[in-house]
């Protein structure tokens, strides 16, 4: 008989007493077992979310964060809101996720003086997604933000007013009381600003459509942004248009240090899984000389005794593999709905490879037992009484 | 020659201990061998050396023909899987494994497995009711069958048995006796250590070792058909006829 012919007659039996090791020595394998599991479901939970948490952050990024900024230009002091609006016929309209205009004037509340802004709410909440407001956004005429640090400093909160007053470019004296119903708090200038809306900013200083600055939140790449930033500047002499990089540096950089996190924390856990792995396998091979010692003394060479081994090794590999890959889904799910606020949208390709690499991991750790299991002498372990 | 087993002048050091001692002995093929001797007198190391577990310091084993010294490592793994099976006082069975299985084992290290050949031989040795059960769950006088079958299962041309009855009470040895009694009956090679003379008695030839040299060698002495002619294995006529049995 031809050795392929045994080989493939006998491998059914050797899958019988793999399994029949397995099995019916699981409690002495739990330890391996979990030790892999615990690694495979780090691994594919942190890689899951490196993948996946970054990406809804940058299309987040892309679609709120304004990434086109008008500003006047040549001499002019300040757009016409006509103007503006001929800017907006150049933005696409299916792109186009946002249009804010800011108007800034020197104010003073109670003898002190402040930088009060003059916008539309709705199109900032669009636009600055990221500015945070303790109490409401203001929805009627009268009602105004106060920035996280005035109101730190002045405790004026929602619920309290707010006296403005100042002089319009004609010198004309104005004076206006506003209900305060939120707090903004962005970590930036913001916090030292007054925001109140352009209607009624215009009402109070009796001048109409000024805007300082206008900001604008398309769903579009670099390369159109550009496109369009050119062809208003070309069109409307009075605007600049000038794409807004901050935010894409920002994200880039949160990217690059989580992904650096995660490959840490990666790296530190598979060699944990290894070495949890190795301890056991050697801990198993010590338990099972005299297993080896027989099986050498039944006639297995000692490639034959390796191979038992590491198919046992990878038998646990993959198993804590998947079972890892289960648990590590939930893992990232649960984290991704509770840290980051938002539902998970997998990867399943990361599945395999995380049972892959399980099983690499494993093997690998099982070379040194493995090495110690064919260096039994099957003479001395025999004898043993 | 026709030999089944030659031991020329075999000796084996351990650093200041001689365990084995200029040790010499032949044996024809059908010979049942019982080796006495007491505790620490070289028996386990002879078996091992004649079973191809260890090599000797000095001198030179024969197994069929084939000169031990003149083989690598791997090459006696091949003669110990091809001619030899063991027996071992510890049973040393696979706990994990079923008793077929763990006699499917020993055919796996070999060659085929083969399920109903394997039934067989645990039904020769009256287990076929046990065959599913772990070793824990059998007495040791199974255990001791069911080695008694994997050593068999590949029809060595030699058995070596080292203190198989040692851990078995009187009804178990005696299963055991009539096991190998059918086996030498059936012209197998048998190699037997104990310490119990009435266990010797079963063989045909019985040698003593003492402090690692061979201090006694006789044939048994026997009443019915089976001993004088397994004794006249010894003679020249008998052992051509046996080697040339083992030769093809
Ligand atoms: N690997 C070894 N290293 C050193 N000494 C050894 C080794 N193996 C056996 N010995 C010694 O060799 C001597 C013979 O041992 P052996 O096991 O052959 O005796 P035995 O006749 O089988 O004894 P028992 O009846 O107790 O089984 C003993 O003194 C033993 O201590
Ligand atoms: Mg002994």
């Amino acid at each position: 008989m031809g050795a392929k012919t045994a080989l493939q007659g006998n491998r059914p039996f050797l899958f019988r007493m793999l399994a029949s090791s397995l099995v019916r020595r699981r409690s002495r394998l739990l330890v391996a077992l979990t030790g892999i599991a615990i690694g495979a479901t780090v691994l594919l939970g942190l890689v899951t979310l490196c993948y996946d948490i970054p990406r809804q952050l940058s299309r987040e990024f892309r679609s709120y964060g304004a990434n086109l900024a008008f500003v006047p230009v040549g001499g002019a002091l300040a757009l016409d809101r006509g103007l503006l609006e001929k800017a907006r016929a150049f933005l696409p309209q299916g792109e186009l996720v946002g249009l804010t205009p800011f108007r800034y004037e020197s104010v003073r509340s109670r003898m002190l003086p402040y930088t009060a802004v003059g916008t539309d709410f709705t199109e900032a909440r669009k636009t600055s997604p990221f500015y945070r407001v303790e109490g409401a956004w203001p929805a009627r005429p009268g009602e105004i933000l106060v920035g996280g640090d005035v109101a730190e400093r002045t405790g004026l909160g929602p619920g309290k007013t707010m006296p403005l007053d100042g002089r319009n470019s004609r010198r004309e004296r104005y004076d206006q009381e506003f209900a305060v119903v939120g707090v903004v708090i962005t970590g930036g200038v913001e916090d030292e600003f007054v925001f109140l809306s352009l209607s009624d900013m215009e009402a109070m200083t009796g001048e109409e459509g000024r805007v300082d600055l206008a900001e604008a939140s398309l769903s579009a790449g670099k390369d159109e942004l550009e496109r369009i930033a050119g062809a208003i500047k070309a069109a409307l002499p009075g605007v600049d248009a000038r794409l807004v990089t901050q935010v894409t540096r920002s994200e880039e950089t949160v990217l690059a240090k989580l992904t650096s996190l995660v490959y840490l924390v990666t790296a530190v856990v598979l060699t944990l899984t290894m070495i949890c792995v190795a301890t056991t396998m050697m801990t198993v091979v010590l338990e099972r000389r005299r297993e080896i010692g027989l099986k050498k003394a039944l006639g297995a060479d000692n490639r034959r005794v390796a191979r038992e081994f590491l198919a046992e090794g990878l038998c646990l590999g993959i198993a804590g593999g998947l079972l890892g890959s289960a648990l590590g889904l939930i893992f990232a799910r649960v984290v991704s709905e509770n840290v980051f606020g938002r539902a998970l949208n997998p990867e399943l390709f990361l599945i395999p490879l995380t049972v892959l690499v399980s099983a690499l991991v494993t093997v690998v750790a099982c070379l040194a037992p493995v090495r110690r299991a064919v260096d039994v002498e099957p003479a001395l372990v025999l004898r043993g009484e | 020659m026709a030999n089944i087993m030659e031991i020329q002048n075999v000796s084996k050091i351990y650093g200041p201990l001689k365990a084995l001692q200029d040790v010499s002995l032949s044996v024809p093929p059908g010979q049942w061998l019982a080796i006495m001797g007491p505790s620490g007198s070289g028996k386990t190391t002879l078996m091992n050396i004649i079973g191809c577990l260890d090599t000797p310091s000095l001198g030179e084993v024969i197994l069929d023909g084939v000169r031990l010294s003149s083989l690598k490592p791997g090459e006696l793994t091949t003669i110990r899987r091809e001619a030899i099976g063991l027996i071992f006082q510890q049973f040393h069975l696979v706990s994990y494994l079923t008793a077929l299985e763990n006699v499917m084992m020993a055919q796996f290290y070999h060659s085929l497995v083969d399920e109903g050949e394997a039934m067989e031989a645990l039904e020769r040795v009256g287990l076929s009711d046990r065959a599913r059960h772990l070793p824990r769950q059998l007495s040791g006088g199974e255990q001791q069958r069911v080695c008694i079958a994997r050593a068999l299962i590949n029809h060595p041309k030699l058995l070596l048995a080292d203190e198989p009855t040692g851990n078995l009470d009187e009804i178990n040895e005696k299963l055991v006796m009539d096991i190998l009694h059918k086996l030498r009956g059936g012209g197998s090679t048998i190699v037997l250590v104990t310490h119990a003379p009435e266990v010797a008695a079963h063989a045909d030839r019985v040698i003593v070792l003492e402090h690692g040299k061979l201090a006694e060698d006789r044939l048994n002495e026997r009443g019915g058909d089976a001993g004088p002619l397994a004794a006249a294995g010894l003679a020249e006529s008998e052992g051509e006829v046996g080697g040339a049995k083992m030769a093809s």
